[in-house]
């Protein structure tokens, strides 16, 4: 196990967010959560990440610097600062050397593929090669655990089924646990070897559905048999949690 | 060819303008006085032109002295208001009617405590009041304006205030405070020359008191005249603002 949420809840002063809740994830795990807008997919993420804590319930997770780290919706690059500033940050502010840590960015910048372009500027970049930046960011502490918070839904499908593979195949390298939300059903099986279905806000598991077949995907994974009936079956738990929630 | 449509246009509007000026002076005859025609303008800028720039730069410099001044008590106060959630509470008031009084009703009060052998201090502390403002409040704004989602992060890898300080906030800060400093860099010119005319002596050598002194006189050709250089040396002032602003937004986002 390397991060859990044991029957968490948290209240926000417009109501309940989230919750009862409760999510174990072991090392090298990929889950992903799929749920409505507004049921708290995003909030479990930050309970995770240790940016925000539970109104009740109790959260475990590797408390330790650069052990968990998140990519956000949007790239949340510092314009002022280069890819590889922006990359060796997270080193930078733990401590380590400017040197060490710019050597260990231009590293973490190659595994992303974006080798050549260490000093240009987020405002020089497309969306997907910041996205790019972002994820090398995250990678650069090598942390046990990645969380992303619908990493790639400000990009067009063909970015999104690319970064999509590269994900799968940083993972493939350093096997960190990764949490990922998204209301994408398709991209929730393709990406995940496990996928939490969420009901509409607050938030309860209505499903944890296993994808079988191997990581990375191969080639047209999409089109298995496989994988059209994993989605089919998320797509009809989804559709219960909607209803049930209506009905709530 | 749009270009210079658009170089064309105000040029033959002005010149348009200036003729119709000329030839109603000729031809209604009106007192020289009372309002000189553009020709008589003309001649007295050239004639008065060693004196004018001397004048223009003697405003231009206490202005730009009071511009640095603002720069650095408004950017340094930011920085400790930003700290304290109840200092800037405290300091917001003083501020706000600081910047809402009239620079011109509080340049007499500041003339007699600068004295009336030091009128160069009155108009430099007149042009810093009125410059400070919107450079305080765009570093303010500035300091609490970085992304939410950047300030997680750093949250998440446990940075101290004082990384958070100069990592995130004063870099973030950067755009809003070259805005405050073109908007400063105008008004301290308006202050330095409202400043200049409440002093209204002989020993201020800028061009209020060019304007003043030519009116005294009924002069109308040579009010106008000081009056064109002010308006000249706003715009070139202006200009090289907007370019600073430019090249800094450049530098920031490097692009």
């Amino acid at each position: 196990m390397i991060a859990a949420l044991t029957d968490v809840e948290v209240d926000y002063p417009r109501g309940r967010a989230l919750g009862p809740f409760s999510l174990s994830i072991d090392a090298g795990e990929i889950v992903a959560l799929v749920g409505p807008s507004g049921c708290g997919k995003s909030t479990a993420l930050r309970l995770l990440a240790g940016l925000e804590g539970p109104t009740r319930g109790a959260v475990a997770r590797a408390p330790g610097r650069g052990e968990t780290a998140v990519v956000f919706q949007a790239p949340t690059l510092a314009p002022w600062l280069t890819a590889r500033a922006n990359a060796a940050l997270p080193l930078e502010l733990a401590g380590t050397p400017k040197a060490a840590a710019a050597a260990q960015a231009d590293k973490a910048l190659a595994r992303v593929g974006l080798a050549g372009v260490e000093a240009a500027r987020p405002a020089q970049l497309s969306g997907g090669m910041a996205m790019r930046v972002s994820l090398a960011r995250a990678l650069v502490t090598e942390p046990k655990l990645l969380l992303l918070d619908e990493p790639f839904a400000a990009l067009d499908e063909i970015t999104r089924r690319a970064l999509a593979d590269d994900v799968l195949k940083l993972w493939a390298d350093i096997r960190p646990a990764i949490i990922f939300v998204t209301h994408n059903v398709e991209e929730a099986v393709y990406m995940a070897s496990r996928v939490v279905v969420m009901s509409a806000g607050p938030g309860r598991m209505v499903g944890d559905i296993a994808v079988k077949g191997p990581l990375p995907r191969p080639a047209h994974f999409r089109t298995t048999e496989g994988f059209r009936a994993t989605a089919e079956a998320v797509s009809e738990a989804l559709a219960q949690g909607m209803s049930g929630g209506m009905a709530a | 060819m749009s270009r210079l449509t658009a170089l064309l246009a105000p040029t033959a509007l002005i010149a348009a303008l200036l003729g119709i000026w000329e030839i109603a002076c000729r031809v209604m005859q009106v007192p020289v006085y009372f309002l000189a025609p553009p020709s008589a303008i003309g001649a007295a800028l050239v004639a008065d032109a060693p004196s004018l720039i001397a004048a223009a730069g003697y405003t231009v410099s206490n202005a730009l002295i009071a511009l640095v001044v603002a720069s650095v008590l408004a950017q340094g106060l930011a920085l400790v208001v930003v700290l304290s959630r109840t200092l800037e509470r405290a300091v917001q008031p003083i501020t706000v009617v600081l910047q809402v009084t009239p620079v011109i009703a509080i340049a007499p009060l500041v003339n007699i405590w600068a004295g009336t052998d030091h009128p160069g201090r009155a108009i430099i502390a007149l042009a810093v009041i009125v410059a400070f403002f919107p450079i305080y409040s765009g570093a303010v704004t500035g300091l609490k304006s970085a992304d939410p989602d950047l300030m997680r992060l750093f949250d998440l890898y446990g940075a101290t205030p004082m990384q958070r300080l100069l990592r995130l906030r004063a870099p973030s800060a950067v755009p809003f405070v070259l805005e405050g400093h073109k908007v400063a860099a105008g008004l301290a010119i308006v202050g330095a020359v409202v400043a200049e005319f409440v002093a209204g002596s002989g020993k201020v050598q800028g061009l209020a008191w060019r304007i003043l002194d030519a009116g005294y006189r009924l002069q109308t050709a040579r009010m106008f005249a000081a009056l064109f250089v002010l308006g000249v040396m706003g715009a070139v002032l202006y200009t090289l603002l907007q370019a600073a602003e430019r090249a800094g937004l450049k530098w920031w986002r490097g692009r």
